[in-house]
């Protein structure tokens, strides 16, 4: 471009949508509010199973202020539908996902703390809060189901569905990987627990839901990542609204990290009494309903068995999983630990035979779903764990170790055993690079200095590979997926020559407003400040599938390129008819329209203005207006990789674990702004050091939840990390315009087994060889103590 | 109820107000000064942190009536009209802020950090924030903006 090329493709320009945020005029749902507005408040289930045998809502709803009072039976009576699954997969006896009702508000069984019972409306959240205290709910208690390894075995917490679970699903080739581990130097055996997160968006979720009667239409303001999903559902499934008859809007939304993708009960009940009280009605979270009832994350048993032959490559790979889902089928709870975790399996080695059986285990606990990378920590921790045990096993540099079984950087496009194909990577650069910027060879002068200070210092190895953007819609229908996994963007170009960008996915702190308008800066020539992108508002967006699975800038990006090359072709036929020259010679560059070879130009602006004010126009050929519509739908996942390198201090007299360094090299192919990308970075590994260190969801064992609020749910704070080295390799993306991969997750999805297993070196020499997550101090000062007892004896 | 006064963003105001109600409720539902945030209710997070008297203080854990007489500054308050507060300024340049809902809080309590001692060391920072929680940004990109943000304030 001819001035501002800083603002383009590679540029870490500042973000444009930081005024609001740092002035304090962003504008998130709870900070809107509407005239003659009523305030909603849920009562929900103490218990975490039972009938309900009664629900009285007399006093309740006699309390001055108090609008109504809403049961089960109420949204039973209207016809109201329940929430629903997105994706289900088949059993491995061909039968399907068993998919069990999920009402929005429970009528005859709740199912775990925090569930729906009633919905109190009143003038003020005070008076809601006070009048639900009064809605008596009788309950026939019934066991909970908690303990993940014996829930089959637990009460029936769904009629009619056996031993607790949804689905027995299978991937990969069981006979194959059988004689792998029969014939094998060596196998590997071990287990892991992927333990259980609540995601905490900084911002709680909220609603306010308005119905116009006049119109006969509802506009609901939600903290959603995916205004256009969230209309459909809520439309078609649960309240049979024509979907043109309702306007979703997600204004600012703190941060979702998954857990904003879903429809909730909360939303969907605001809007069904918008319209029967004729009010707006608002719901906002505190956080403790927050911790209750948004969708968790991760909660994994995997039994993991590793064949090595005699020069200690890896030739096969099996993995049997226990995956709790919780109480109801959450809408992306089936493909969180199946198709998102054992395509995955795989790694960034070259594994020839993999299998791997997944059970989708009920309890009595919240949803779990899909929360930063779903699926893909779950499979990478437990992939890089194995790698350090093997490593151990063998005498071998876990670094070597894993050098040794990588995918050779010659060998894509490379199809794995287990469905995906790897379209390129090159792993040992980034290896490569990760260990000389922690300085890998001084480690052990690092450690004896620290054993000096009395600490036990490790080093830990995670090389990840991730597939994010998800696609393509064809393949994802295939495996059952109900929705298109495609993006959309409309680019708007004024007669001035400002350009607006519409865009399908959606921005809850990730930076799209300012990379999206550096891809329409770099191709169009334009300044910035000309671009304005548009997100969040089903009406003035095209229908698009929203922000999650690190899809936003690969497949949402690639589809704003797409409309603004459209945007180019029609500009150069509109010049070449203006410069009287055939299409074929027009050239576009730096904002201008040129004939090739000739020093006949019009500028951009000139275009636009002339698609507008079409005097001079090819009418024959063209529409006026200058504004192009994409949908693109990706040939394949994206495939970002990388290796992040831990050091640890432990303190063996408190048990603390210092993260005291940390350098990461990650491939996300072309960076279009590397500060943002950075950013992202950082927030994901400080979501896995928490997963690794400090976060921990405990239910007791009636199925209570101990960790409801800051002060029991260990949430990482500043003082918990180091400064993060960051950087990055490159190969770009083969099957899409940018080159570019997802780079949200990652962080996320690589750092928890380099922790762990920086936690289990330092403690290598007292001969500790595993420690759970999160290695709270408690549990390391215990291992510490055990293995010191045990030398003792 | 009761009648609060006090002076916020350096204007009067002056309201009748349930005595139960929290300065962060005055702020954000009377004054429909929203840039201060609620993100918990264990005040834990820090995104209610405003000023008071100078100091900073969780919003969610004082009462209106408390801060009656008392002079109050909000996140709103801070820039000299489109001049941004250098911590302000700081967090923009050093993309210290995602999705920007701890952000305000994390504004308030930082530019108190810096007021109290301008030679702050990384470690002195994190310790500084440790009763802000953000979720977005991992903290190192925050910790630079103070950093930057304590230079350009005469440390």
């Amino acid at each position: 471009m001819p001035e501002g090329i800083s603002e383009g493709i590679g540029a870490s320009v500042r973000r444009k949508e930081d005024r609001k945020f740092i002035t304090g005029k962003g504008r998130y749902t709870d900070d809107i509010n509407r005239a003659g507005q009523l305030h909603a408040f849920f009562v929900r289930s103490d218990v975490a199973h039972a009938t309900i045998t009664s629900v009285n809502i007399k006093q309740a709803a006699a309390v001055a202020g108090v609008a109504a009072v809403y049961t089960g039976q109420d949204i039973a009576d209207d016809g109201v539908g329940g929430l629903i699954c997105g994706w289900v997969v088949p059993n491995r006896d061909g039968s399907a996902t068993h998919e069990p009702p999920h009402p929005i508000l429970a009528k005859d069984k709740v199912r775990y703390v925090g569930d729906h019972v009633a919905m109190v409306v009143a003038d003020t959240l005070e008076t809601a809060m006070a009048a639900a205290e009064l809605v008596e709910v009788t309950y026939d208690v019934l066991p909970a189901v908690v303990d993940l390894a014996s829930a089959a075995t637990g009460a029936e917490i769904h009629e009619g569905m056996a031993n607790n679970t949804y689905f027995d699903w299978e991937l990969g080739d069981e006979a194959a990987t059988a004689d792998a581990l029969s014939n094998a130097a060596r196998v590997v055996t071990a287990t892991m627990r992927n333990n259980r997160l609540i995601p905490n968006a900084m911002e709680p979720r909220a609603a306010i839901a308005e119905y116009d009667p006049i119109a006969d239409s509802y506009v609901l303001h939600s903290t959603t990542q995916n205004p256009h999903l969230l209309r459909l559902v809520i439309c078609a499934f649960v309240l049979s609204i024509p979907e043109s008859k309702m306007q979703i809007v997600a204004p600012d939304v703190g941060g979702g990290f998954g857990s904003k993708i879903y429809l909730y009960a909360e939303e969907a009940c605001c809007t069904w009494a918008s319209k029967k009280l004729q009010r707006p009605i608002k719901w906002t979270a505190d956080r403790t309903q927050a911790f209750l009832s948004d969708a968790h994350g991760r909660d994994h048993i995997n039994n993991v068995q590793m064949a090595l032959d005699k020069d200690n490559k890896i030739i096969g790979l099996r993995v049997d999983t226990l995956a709790n889902l919780g109480s109801y089928l959450s809408a992306f709870a089936v493909v969180t630990p199946t198709y998102l975790h054992g395509t995955l399996l795989s790694g960034c080695y070259a594994i020839p035979a993999i299998y791997t059986n997944v059970k989708g285990i009920a309890t009595t606990t919240a949803p779990v779903d899909a929360y930063r990378g779903a699926g893909r920590p779950e499979a990478t921790f437990l992939l890089e764990r194995m790698m350090n045990i093997a490593a151990a096993e063998i005498g071998m540099d876990p670094a070597e170790f894993r050098r040794l079984n990588f995918i050779p950087k010659d060998a894509f496009p490379y199809q794995t055993a287990v469905a995906l194909q790897y379209d390129i990577g090159d792993y040992e650069a980034p290896l490569d690079r990760a260990l000389e910027m922690i300085n890998y060879k001084g480690f052990e002068g690092r450690r004896s200095e620290a054993a000096k200070r009395g600490k036990y210092r490790g080093i830990g190895l995670s090389s990840y590979i991730e597939a994010c953007g998800i696609a393509p819609s064809a393949v994802v229908g295939a495996l059952g997926g109900r929705v298109g996994l495609y993006e959309s963007a409309v680019v708007r170009v004024d007669p001035t020559g400002t350009v607006s960008v519409f865009t399908g996915t959606h921005s809850h702190g990730q930076g799209h407003v300012t990379t999206f308008a550096q891809i329409v800066a770099e191709k169009l020539g334009i300044p910035l400040g000309n671009i304005e992108v548009v997100h969040g508002d089903t009406n003035r967006i095209p229908f698009g599938m929203g922000t999650y699975g690190s899809r936003s800038l690969a497949v949402g990006g690639t589809a704003i390129s797409k409309a603004v090359d459209k945007v180019i072709e029609k500009g150069k036929i509109i010049a070449a008819h203006m410069l009287e020259a055939a299409d074929s010679d027009m050239e576009f560059k730096d904002g201008k329209f040129t004939v090739a070879g000739t020093d006949k130009e019009k500028s951009f602006g000139e275009i636009a203005l002339s698609a507008y004010v079409p005097h001079n126009f090819p009418h024959d050929r063209l529409e006026p207006g200058l504004e192009e519509t994409a949908f693109y739908d990706p040939l394949n996942f994206t495939y970002p990789s990388g290796t992040h390198i831990a050091e640890v201090e432990i303190d063996p007299t408190t048990g603390v674990v210092e993260v005291v360094d940390w350098a990461c090299c990650d491939d996300f192919g072309n960076l279009i702004n590397p500060m943002i990308v950075e950013g992202q970075v950082h927030g994901g590994i400080a979501q896995g050091i928490g997963q690794a260190l400090l976060e921990n969801a405990h239910y007791d064992e009636n199925g209570q939840l101990l960790t409801a609020s800051y002060m029991d749910y260990c949430m990482p704070r500043a003082d918990n990390f180091p400064s993060l080295k960051v950087d990055y390799t490159v190969t770009a993306c083969t099957h899409n315009d940018l080159g570019v991969k997802g780079c949200g997750e990652a962080g996320a999805i690589a750092s928890p087994p380099a922790l762990i297993n920086a936690v289990v070196d330092a403690l290598s020499s007292l001969g500790v060889t595993d420690m759970t997550m999160p290695a709270s101090p408690e549990k390391v000062w215990q291992a510490i103590h055990n293995a010191q007892t045990k030398a003792a004896e | 109820m009761s009648t609060v006064t006090m002076k916020v963003n350096g204007q009067s105001v002056s309201h009748d107000v349930a005595d139960n109600t929290l300065l962060v409720s005055f702020l954000r539902e009377t004054l429909r000064l929203t840039g201060t945030h609620v993100g918990c209710d264990t005040s834990q997070c820090g995104a209610c942190v405003v000023h008071v008297n100078g100091a900073s203080i969780k919003s969610c854990t004082m009462l209106a009536a408390q801060a009656d007489g008392a002079e109050v500054t909000t996140i709103e308050g801070i820039a000299n009209g489109d001049s941004l507060h250098p911590m302000q300024q700081a967090f923009h340049e050093n993309h210290g802020l995602q999705c920007g809902f701890c952000t305000p809080g994390m504004i308030m309590s930082a530019i108190e950090l810096v007021e109290k001692n301008k030679n702050l060391s990384d470690h002195d920072i994190r310790a500084g924030l440790e009763g802000n929680i953000c979720r977005c940004t991992g903290y190192h990109n925050i910790v630079k903006s103070v950093q930057d943000a304590a230079q350009k304030m005469g440390g």
